[in-house]
């Protein structure tokens, strides 16, 4: 099969790109721009790193997202579209990729090349480096991923090669369709090898920093703010609008609220629990509810040698059902979060709900049923320990799981809280028999949440195993259809009880109403500096 | 004199050294490590970072290694959290911060707190004693982080005066609020120090005898009652500027000021190794400079001690 896919730039962006900013107009909406064009937001945590190989989780993402400029990149619905590479063509059966990249320059000036790309990803694999994301090149597939990240290969028979300057080839050792969407993410992004040897750990400071995407780091001050400026070298910089871009960390949220009032910047996310409601009424201009693509739900301990009555179906799905997800969406988080009767977020790209039994009924329903499950089980005097990371929110989520089960099942609870290491260790030894629990999705596809729950999954805490279910994910991996294989594995996950689900995740924040172009339809909660700007009010 | 505090000197070395070994027997003793996450980590990926930062060595090679990179190349290793960070970027980063608003945070607690509790003192069981007492209990029951909020919304929201965070290398109008906030507590147990021990000495014989003199009541105050009564309160100065200059993680979580309080705090949730060990040496070798520093004060103070 011979595949081509050259990808176009959008006709809006070629008219950005031809276009002069100095009319103080936008050039595709024609809106009046501000004279100041600066983004300010807040951070509720120092990201760890600005190395985009030594990158982990989501925190410092959207940093470098602004400062490295992978392969592709996401435009504000979350699509597609090119980054440094102009195309790319897919053979082989979807197991070689040949990206054929721009006139891309580096900060400093220096071109971005495909060899750029080549020394990333071996760095990224190799052990020297230690990134904790290491298995995010073995995720992609590439030829002798795995081998390298355990030490029994060099970094240089990685499966990527730099063909000319401008021309990368990558080999997987499966197909993938969505590999190219894969690049998209940190780990990926291509480095500047001449400033990374020659500052070692130092080269993200901003006086060493060369990177090559729409920004550069101008001011980097931990747990206080770090600022990045426009990057004039930049391949499309005549459409960047946002000349700078600032980010406060303030671990407060009530003094976060508080200053955003004051107007001392643009972007507050997230907002304190509850409050959504409140602040949607103060401020119907500035504060949003978009989903968030990671869900909430309560593990059940699986394991052989675990509490024998929560080895009995029927005794999960009492317990399930007597949750009354309405209350504790409607009445605890309060910000638009989606009641959750599967795994997989709702609104996760592709995925079609399969018909779970108990989600359409009512919750008295659902209540008679668990009454009457408990009964036929035969199990009496249930007493349950359910472990929470110390948090405000888990613990009222806790308090009323462990009313309901009491009051319609008589089943008590022993709320046992604990600071987050402690409690990922004793989740992670068993020492629970439920277990609150949340998961985030790496990419906008439905395998990313389904993956966990298969009997290798590091993070299946709770040791669910099902062999047909092990099956299914194996095989939609090269699918073509995966999503119906998804669909079944959520029913399997139903019909077996083998998680409760809680509820669905919804990101709540306030923007200032003069910021426009943020990218409320991207369902990863993906953002870039360069496709904000500021109206003049 | 000289040898006295070259023999306190001595001991703080053994002391430093037995602060590390706990230290470090007591954050092993931890659950969880510094990689451990949400997502667990697949085993050669661990295995690599556990390398990396020589976590795969035996406990005391470990322990052998840190103390030798810290008394012979004066490094305290990379950060495991920061990871573009050493422990020295960090303390380096930090401590000047901490150090400017604790300065300043007990210039004022001393000053303000000495004026009211000697004000309360001299005029006692007037309107000004009740109006002092008053305002330290205020103080001491209003905790900082129940007044950082406060401030914030006063002096940014209401007024729209002074910037309600940051740092900016220490620009005045920064330094305002985490002073006050933080030096309140403090001014307020001054207070009532002062007041208390200065009730005390008004009280005894020889000053009943300077008055009896005729002396005038400033000049009682001064020379002959001021330096008794600081006695305990300088006793009191030494440990409260150490726990100012130290940091607050109380000031940094609200302020955002990127001072030495919020790295501890977060090292010890994050299991970040080396930088808890860091500040706890720092923390502890200044706790033990300013403990002499006070008994060489007393010295000053008080001619029945000499040592």
């Amino acid at each position: 099969m011979h595949l081509k896919a050259t990808l176009k730039l959008t006709a809006a962006a070629l008219l950005i790109a031809g276009t002069a900013m100095a009319a103080g107009e936008h050039p595709v909406t024609g809106e009046k721009l501000s004279d100041n064009q600066t983004f300010t937001y807040r951070l509720l945590d120092q990201f760890p790193t600005l190395d985009p190989q030594l990158n982990e989780e989501t925190a410092g993402s959207h940093v470098i997202r602004d400062l490295f400029e992978g392969l592709m990149i996401q435009d504000a619905d979350g699509n597609l579209i090119p980054g440094v590479a102009e195309s790319y063509e897919a053979t082989n059966g979807n197991k070689t990729y040949t990206f054929k990249l721009r006139d891309a320059k580096w900060s400093n000036g220096d071109p971005v090349t495909a060899h750029d790309f080549v020394y990333a990803w071996q760095r990224a694999a190799n052990p020297e480096t230690a990134s904790p994301y290491a298995w995010y090149v073995e995720l992609t597939s590439m030829v002798n991923a795995a081998e390298i990240v355990a030490g029994e290969k060099d970094p240089s028979e990685l499966g990527v090669k730099a063909i000319d300057d401008k021309t990368l080839e990558v080999q997987l050792t499966q197909p993938l369709p969505y590999f190219p969407a894969m690049t998209t993410y940190a780990t990926l992004s291509p480095v500047h090898k001449a400033t990374v040897e020659a500052h070692g750990a130092k080269w993200t400071d901003p006086e060493n920093i060369v990177s090559n995407g729409a920004y550069t780091l101008t001011e980097m001050v931990l747990n206080e703010y770090h600022t990045r400026e426009k990057n004039p070298m930049y391949w499309n910089a005549d459409s960047v609008i946002i000349e700078k871009t600032t980010g406060l960390v303030i671990n407060s949220e009530t003094q976060a609220l508080t200053r955003y009032k004051a107007g001392e910047f643009d972007h507050l996310e997230p907002l304190p629990a509850g409050q959504f409601p409140a602040l949607k009424e103060e401020l119907p201009d500035e504060a949003t509810s978009v989903p968030r693509l990671c869900s909430y739900y309560y593990a059940f301990n699986l394991r052989p040698d675990a509490k024998p009555e929560i080895q009995d179906p029927k005794v999960r799905r009492a317990l399930t059902l007597a949750i009354d997800r309405d209350v504790i969406v409607n009445q605890v988080l309060k910000g638009g979060q989606w009641p959750a009767y599967n795994f997989t977020h709702l609104k996760t790209a592709g995925f079609e709900m399969p018909e779970i039994d108990f989600a359409g009924m009512s919750q008295a329903d659902r209540d008679a049923e668990a009454k009457k499950l408990m009964e036929e089980s035969g199990v009496t005097d249930l007493d349950l320990k359910l472990i929470y990371n110390t948090s405000e929110s888990h613990k009222q989520i806790a308090t009323i799981v462990s009313q309901m089960w009491k009051q319609k099942l008589g089943v008590t609870t022993t709320l046992e809280n604990m600071e987050w290491k402690t409690y990922l260790n004793i989740r992670r030894d068993g020492n629970f028999d439920v277990a609150r629990s949340a998961w985030c999705a790496d990419y906008n596809e439905a395998s990313t949440f389904l993956d966990l729950l298969t009997t290798t999954h590091g993070s299946n805490d709770g040791k669910f195993s099902n062999a047909e279910y092990d099956e299914l994910m194996a095989a939609s991996k090269t699918s073509d259809n995966p999503n119906e294989m998804y669909t079944k594995a959520e029913q399997i996950i139903a019909d077996e009880s083998a998680i409760a689900p809680i509820y669905h995740y919804a990101n709540t924040f306030l923007l200032s109403s003069d910021i426009k172009g943020w990218p409320y339809n991207n369902a990863e909660n993906n953002w870039y500096s360069k496709d904000l700007y500021r109206v003049a009010e | 004199m000289l040898s006295f505090i070259i023999r306190r000197l001595a001991v703080a070395i053994p002391t430093l050294l037995i602060l590390v070994v706990f230290s470090y027997l007591i954050m092993y003793a931890a659950p969880g490590g510094p990689f451990d996450a949400e997502r667990t980590l697949p085993p050669e990926v661990m295995a690599n970072l556990n390398a990396k930062y020589g976590l795969d060595q035996p406990l005391i090679v470990q322990m052998w290694n840190y103390v030798v990179n810290v008394v012979v190349h004066f490094d305290f290793g990379p950060s495991y959290l920061y990871k573009d960070q050493t422990v020295n970027d960090i303390i380096n980063q930090g401590f000047p911060v901490t150090l400017t608003y604790g300065f300043w945070s007990f210039v004022v607690a001393t000053i303000v707190g000495m004026t009211l509790g000697i004000t309360a003192a001299v005029y006692h069981n007037s309107w000004l004693d009740y109006l002092a007492v008053g305002i330290s209990i205020g103080a001491q029951v209003l905790p900082n982080f129940v007044m950082a909020p406060i401030l914030v919304l006063v002096f940014t929201l209401w007024l729209g005066w002074l910037p309600g965070g940051g740092w900016q290398g220490g620009q005045w109008e920064y330094i305002i609020m985490p002073v006050i906030a933080l030096s309140t507590s403090f001014m307020a147990s001054i207070a009532r120090l002062t007041r208390s021990s200065m009730l005390e000495v008004l009280n005894a014989n020889y000053i009943r005898t300077a008055r009896a003199k005729g002396l005038p009541m400033r000049r009682v105050i001064f020379r002959h009652a001021l330096k008794p009564a600081l006695l305990p309160v300088v006793s009191y100065l030494g440990p409260a500027f150490v726990a100012m200059i130290t940091g607050s993680v109380v000031i940094d979580m609200y302020f955002s000021t990127g001072g030495i309080g919020i790295f501890f705090v977060n090292s010890a949730l994050n299991r970040d190794y080396s930088v808890i060990m860091g500040i706890t040496i720092l923390t502890g070798a200044l706790t033990i400079l300013f403990n002499l520093v006070v008994d060489i004060l007393y010295a000053c103070i008080d001619p029945k001690i000499r040592y």
